[in-house]
Parts: structure tokens; C-alpha cells; sequence
């Protein structure tokens, strides 16, 4: 067996060289993470970040669009309202999504304490709120042609009026308190009650007996949705998703200079 | 392209829709504009912080 030289010059097993390269490439990595935890650094990286992020959410913006516009066929029986399920899908798809996210920062408020945990919960609220409004929006406007109802209060439509409200209350929270260490607590703990909606309306279709039909992409075997629908829904969740991360680092960034601002206030008013 | 007879309701989901999220793109810049100018004006009165490069890096 080959051993390579060490810095010494006797040789090395080449197991205890590929183990240091794999720990040094972990090291590399959580150091990346730990940096990124520096809002100076954070900052620098999100700007180069979001000049990549823009125009790739607008090329699959326009490619989503295309697709569910001009290829899509209409379903044989909800005819041409099938393209309202390529705005209201990925919009339920992120309104959860956000609130897992929260979840995870609120971990990282009351747990780790990390730095950005609190800024990253209180940018997501706003925009979580709103792709669940457009989701509740646009169910209504499929419902009525489809159902004979703009709302029902069937177990579905209701856990997600249940999160929408909640994101106003988390909203509503952070405006109440001043001191946004003591609201970001105070939001983490309502943000991890939250995401006990968050099965419940994942599973509410199996739980209970609703107008709102059972899962259809993300199941056991396989989605039902016939590719030639499937593969612009897909895209346009793809589209969503971006425009969401390209929202949220947009807003956490804001987050960061407004609590810059208020440090700077703070000091000149000591000074004064 | 036709939408049917209920285009009605698809135009009015994709209208409402594309108002809330250019409602949050004109939000998050604007907030951005507000922050960087008031963080502008607050250093211009003399109030420093330790890092400078940071606010470059915000711009």
C-alpha cells in the first residue's frame, strides 16, 4: 500500500489522509454556516446571491407561465379553471413551507440563539401570509365554477384559514413589542405552536371527510395528475419557491439595516 | 387562448395574485431604499458604527 509523505517526511496511511480531507471539507462547510451567521457577512453574500436569484425566478416565471398558458391542455373536467391550480398549488405549497421554515428559526431563536434565527422568522411572516392569502384566493375562484361555493368550512379549507390568521397574529405580535429580542421569543414560541397546524392540514383530507380532494402530487403512489399538467405545476412551484427565497433574503436583509438604524438611534440618543 | 366560460375566475385569481406579489416586491424594495437612506442620514449626523464596510455591502 502507498503511503503518501507528511509534512515530516514519514508516510501516512492513506485512510487518515482521506479522513482529515472529509473532516476538513465538514469543517469548511460549518464554518461557511457559522460565518454566514455574521449579518456584515451575510449581507455581502446575499447581495451576490439575489443578482443570481432575480433573473433565474423570472426565467422560470416565464417558462411557468408559457407552459400553463400555451402547452397545458384543459382538464376533462374542470376545463380551463385547471390553470388556476398552477398559482393556488405552489402558493399552498410555500404558505406551509414558510411556516416550517419559522419553525426551524424559532428553534434557532430559543435553542441556539443564532443571530439571523429571530431576523429570518420575523422577514418570512409577511411573505408566508401572503402566498397563503393567494392560496385561500385563488381555491375560492376554482371552488365557485367547480364546487358551487366560493368557501366551505370542510376540514382543509379551514386549517389553512387557521394558519393565515395565525401569520397575522405573528405579525401583529412583532409590531406589539419593542425590543425585538423579547418579541423574537415571544414570536418563536407562537411560531412552534403554529406548526402543529401544519399535519394537520397536510393530512385533513385523510383525517376527515372534506369537499377538498385527497393529495394528488405528493402520495404514496405516485401523483395522479397526468404529465402534461403535472410538468407545469411542477415548474411553477419551481418559479414560487425561488420567488420566495428571493423574497425572504430580500427581506431579511431589510430586517438587518432597520435593527442597524435602530442601534445607530439608540446611540444618539445616549449621546444627546 | 380560451379560458371558457369561467375565464372570469381564472383571470380574477392570476390578477389578485400578481398584485399581492408586486405588492411585496414594491414593499421589500422600498423598505430597502427607506433603510439604507435613514442608516445614510443617521452617519452623515455623526452617529458611527464600528464597521463601515458592512453598509457597502448592503447597497
Amino acid at each position: 500500500m502507498s503511503r503518501e509523505p507528511t509534512a515530516l517526511g514519514a508516510s501516512e496511511d492513506p485512510r487518515s489522509v482521506a479522513l482529515r480531507a472529509v473532516s476538513s471539507t465538514v469543517k469548511t462547510g460549518a464554518m461557511g454556516l457559522i460565518g454566514l451567521a455574521n449579518p456584515s457577512r451575510f449581507l455581502a453574500f446575499s447581495h451576490r446571491l439575489l443578482q443570481v436569484l432575480v433573473p433565474v425566478t423570472l426565467a422560470a416565471f416565464a417558462a411557468g407561465l408559457y407552459l400553463a398558458f400555451f402547452v397545458a391542455p384543459d382538464d376533462y373536467q374542470q376545463g380551463a379553471t385547471v390553470r388556476i391550480m398552477f398559482i393556488h398549488v405552489p402558493a399552498a405549497w410555500l404558505g406551509m413551507m414558510c411556516w416550517a421554515l419559522m419553525s426551524i428559526a424559532a428553534l434557532g431563536t430559543l435553542v441556539w440563539r443564532h443571530p439571523l434565527a429571530d431576523v429570518a422568522l420575523k422577514a418570512a411572516a409577511p411573505i408566508g401570509a401572503a402566498f397563503t392569502f393567494i392560496c385561500l384566493f385563488a381555491g375560492s375562484m376554482w371552488g365557485r365554477p367547480m364546487w358551487g361555493t366560493y368557501w366551505v368550512w370542510d376540514a382543509r379549507l379551514t386549517s389553512v384559514l387557521i394558519m393565515f390568521l395565525m401569520y397575522l397574529g405573528l405579525i401583529a405580535l412583532w409590531r406589539a413589542v419593542d425590543d425585538p429580542s423579547r418579541a423574537g421569543r415571544a414570536a418563536a414560541i407562537l411560531a412552534l405552536v403554529g406548526a402543529v397546524n401544519l399535519p394537520i392540514i397536510k393530512f385533513s383530507v385523510d383525517w376527515w371527510n372534506t369537499l377538498h380532494q385527497p393529495a394528488s402530487v405528493i402520495r404514496l403512489g405516485g401523483p395522479t395528475i397526468h404529465p402534461a399538467i403535472l410538468l407545469p405545476l411542477l415548474v411553477m412551484v419551481v418559479a414560487f419557491t425561488l420567488l420566495f427565497i428571493t423574497l425572504h433574503v430580500s427581506a431579511m436583509r431589510n430586517e438587518i439595516l432597520r435593527r442597524r438604524v435602530r442601534t445607530l438611534r439608540l446611540m444618539q440618543a445616549e449621546a444627546a | 387562448m380560451d379560458l371558457g366560460a369561467h375565464a372570469v375566475f381564472i383571470v380574477a385569481a392570476y390578477a389578485i395574485s400578481t398584485a399581492v406579489v408586486a405588492g411585496l416586491v414594491v414593499w421589500v424594495i422600498a423598505d430597502h431604499r427607506a433603510q439604507v437612506r435613514t442608516l445614510a442620514e443617521l452617519e452623515a449626523s455623526g452617529v458611527r458604527r464600528r464597521s463601515e464596510a458592512s453598509r457597502r455591502a448592503a447597497q
